[in-house]
């Protein structure tokens, strides 16, 4: 399951997420992470099982929490399957079956956003966006 | 030999298409076919192979008749949903070109846009603006419109279904946003456009069955190929057609507006060619395989009309999904769509084989030995040499960090290009790094210890336009001009850009 935790750097630079692997014992895998001089934000994936310790201990710690249901979503009204989002997804999301077909291993995605840049047909996006 | 003479005529291949006896093909299939069958028996075989392609075609758009209003009106200036359309034409009529950007909307809407919407049955909204004459007394005019008030909405594209198209990488450390879609940096990734074994004139290299007044499909009408393609260069492998086709009988599944991030609007559309198979040439250019159709791959971090080709790669290739460059697997992306060229080709097969579309011999041929010219410039713009600074004050790698201190402020310069022992540059060092070292006082004594190692560049040849790019896109506001030997001969700075204002550049 995927989260994403967005966190205030300011109130001192707590390692927020070492703390929580530490006291938890949840292996958390970080799959994108902004972090600047005052704020940090980190999408991390860990079993599904554990996500209520892992929001419940990130939250006492001053992270704001969100559990993201979806990876990128693809609008089949708009998309003409092209193909342009296959080569810029650094997680191969997609790909061309044997139709010549777009298909979208959803699970994959982390969500960086850079394939909703790449389509010429605005046929991808976030469902958190709507 | 006798049996490359052997030929099937125009008459006798219409004759099946409207008995409903034609067998019709699609270009992807006849490969196959015609290494089973043999060349021979293809041709008696095979009377028509019906070609496909879906993509991006920036040089697209279309004629529209508004009829008159009362008062009437000339139209002097015009938009379509706050998209400019052009005025130069009778009162009413206008052309709409694909990439023409939204005044409000900017790349998120364009020409493009306007045709699909009124293909999708949408309002789009006519504005216009006149003078006002005795004939036509009217000075604007507001009104919604949908396809079916339109008296003609004839689109004509000047350049479409281009045979083939260089594919693109980008060597620069950059992401590029190029009509080539979305090009990461070092090399990430491949992009590329076109149906390879689909496309039209991939399957008629020489022009012989498609001309003016050839039928086609065109965005999911019954169209026509009215000649000869703007830029066509048939002779180097890259034909191109001006197609027309009436709008009211398109189909929005096969016209779509798109926008290319950070270059801008353009539109997707389907165009499938029927081919007669007239003789044993016509069997022989139609069973081209993706695999024979090259291309270059070609860089687009050089921002040149000549990109250098990294190699040659063919459609077999792009379309696996990962091409080989020195040594590194890359993965390649298709701008145009595949299984909608495919879509074209089989509707289009259909078309044929219930009789709706019959062949035709190009009225006028299309010279094959067409080769495109790059254009004639009497004047050329201004390079890097035109507006540099000759004065250099330089600095050796070796002197104190001190000595670079007296000579920016004795050379009212904020930027020292390092030399070495040779002369050659090595280095920068700005008032910025200077005071920052004076500040901060540490180990670095030397102007070695300091300098910025990575220098931006340019040269004398340059460009003005390019080497401007390259200031901006590093944020800086000096470069050195170098020789090919890394010789700093001059540099440039912001302040050599106000010498383009005035003179001879821009007056």
């Amino acid at each position: 399951m995927k989260l994403l935790v967005n966190f205030s750097r300011k109130a001192g630079q707590k390692p927020i997420i070492a703390q929580v692997v530490k006291e938890t014992g949840v292996l958390i895998n970080v799959e994108r992470a902004i972090i600047d001089s005052s704020e940090g934000e980190a999408l991390i994936d860990i079993p599904d099982e554990s996500c209520k310790i892992v929001k419940e201990k990130m939250a006492s710690l001053g992270a704001t929490v969100r559990v993201l249901e979806h990876g990128i979503i693809l609008d089949e009204t708009e998309c003409v399957d092209c193909g342009a989002c296959v080569s810029v997804c650094p997680h191969e999301v997609f790909y061309l079956d044997e139709d010549w077909v777009v298909r979208v291993r959803e699970g994959r995605c982390v969500l960086c956003g850079r394939c909703m840049e790449a389509c010429p047909h605005h046929a991808l996006y976030h469902k958190e966006e709507l | 030999m006798i049996y490359t003479r052997m030929k099937k005529s125009i008459d006798l291949i219409n004759e099946r298409v409207r008995d409903g006896n034609a067998r019709v093909v699609t270009a992807d299939e006849m490969p196959g076919l015609v290494a089973e069958l043999g060349e021979e028996e293809a041709l008696r075989e095979v009377d028509v192979v019906t070609t496909g392609t879906f993509g991006a075609m920036c040089s697209s758009g279309a004629f529209f008749n508004f009829g008159h209003a009362e008062p009437p009106i000339r139209m002097e200036r015009i938009w379509l949903n706050d998209v400019e359309a052009y005025g130069g034409l009778a009162a009413v009529d206008t052309y709409i070109g694909a990439t023409q950007q939204s005044t409000t909307r900017e790349d998120q809407y364009g020409g493009a846009h306007v045709i699909e919407d009124f293909i999708a049955g949408k309002s789009v909204e006519l504005r216009a603006m006149s003078r006002g004459t005795d004939c036509y007394p009217r000075r604007t005019i507001t009104t919604d419109l949908l396809l079916e008030h339109l008296n003609q909405a004839i689109m004509c594209n000047p350049r479409n279904a281009y045979q083939r198209y260089n594919a693109a990488i980008n060597t620069t450390d950059r992401v590029l946003h190029t009509y080539m879609g979305m090009l990461l940096p070092n090399s990430g990734n491949i992009s590329f456009s076109g149906a390879g074994v689909l496309n039209p004139l991939s399957n008629d290299p020489k022009l012989r069955m498609i001309g003016s007044g050839v039928p086609i499909f065109l965005g999911g009408a019954q169209g026509m190929v009215v000649g000869e393609g703007t830029q066509n260069s048939p002779a180097g492998g890259f034909g191109t057609l001006m197609v027309t086709g009436n709008m009211k009988e398109m189909s929005q599944d096969y016209v779509r507006a798109a926008t290319m991030q950070g270059y801008g609007v353009t539109l997707y559309i389907g165009v499938g060619i029927p081919i007669p198979v007239v003789d044993i040439d016509i069997v022989r250019s139609t069973a081209v395989r993706d695999e024979d159709i090259e291309v270059d791959l070609l860089d687009y971090g050089i921002p040149s009309r000549n990109r250098p080709a990294v190699r040659k790669v063919n459609y077999a290739e792009l379309r696996s999904g990962i091409v080989e460059v020195n040594g590194e697997e890359i993965r390649t992306s298709s701008l145009s769509s595949y299984r909608k060229a495919k879509d074209v080709a089989e509707t289009l097969k259909g078309w044929v084989e219930q009789g709706k579309m019959t062949l035709v011999l190009p009225t006028r041929p299309i010279i094959p030995e067409t080769r495109v010219k790059p254009m004639h410039e009497s004047v050329h713009g201004p390079r890097v040499l035109d507006i540099m600074d000759k004065r250099v004050v330089s600095i050796g790698e070796s002197e104190e960090i001190r000595a670079a201190a007296q000579k920016l402020l004795k050379g009212e310069t904020n930027h020292l290009p390092v030399i070495n022992n040779n002369g050659l540059l090595v280095g920068i060092v700005t008032t910025y790094d200077i005071s920052k070292a004076v500040a901060n006082p540490g180990k670095a004594t030397l102007v070695r210890d300091i300098m910025k190692k990575k220098v931006v560049t340019t040269t004398q040849d340059e460009p003005v336009d390019i080497a401007v790019q390259k200031l901006e896109r590093h944020n800086i506001s000096a470069m050195p001009v170098v020789d090919k030997e890394m010789h700093v001969v001059a540099m440039l700075t912001a302040i050599d850009l106000g010498k383009l204002i005035g003179g001879r550049w821009l007056k």
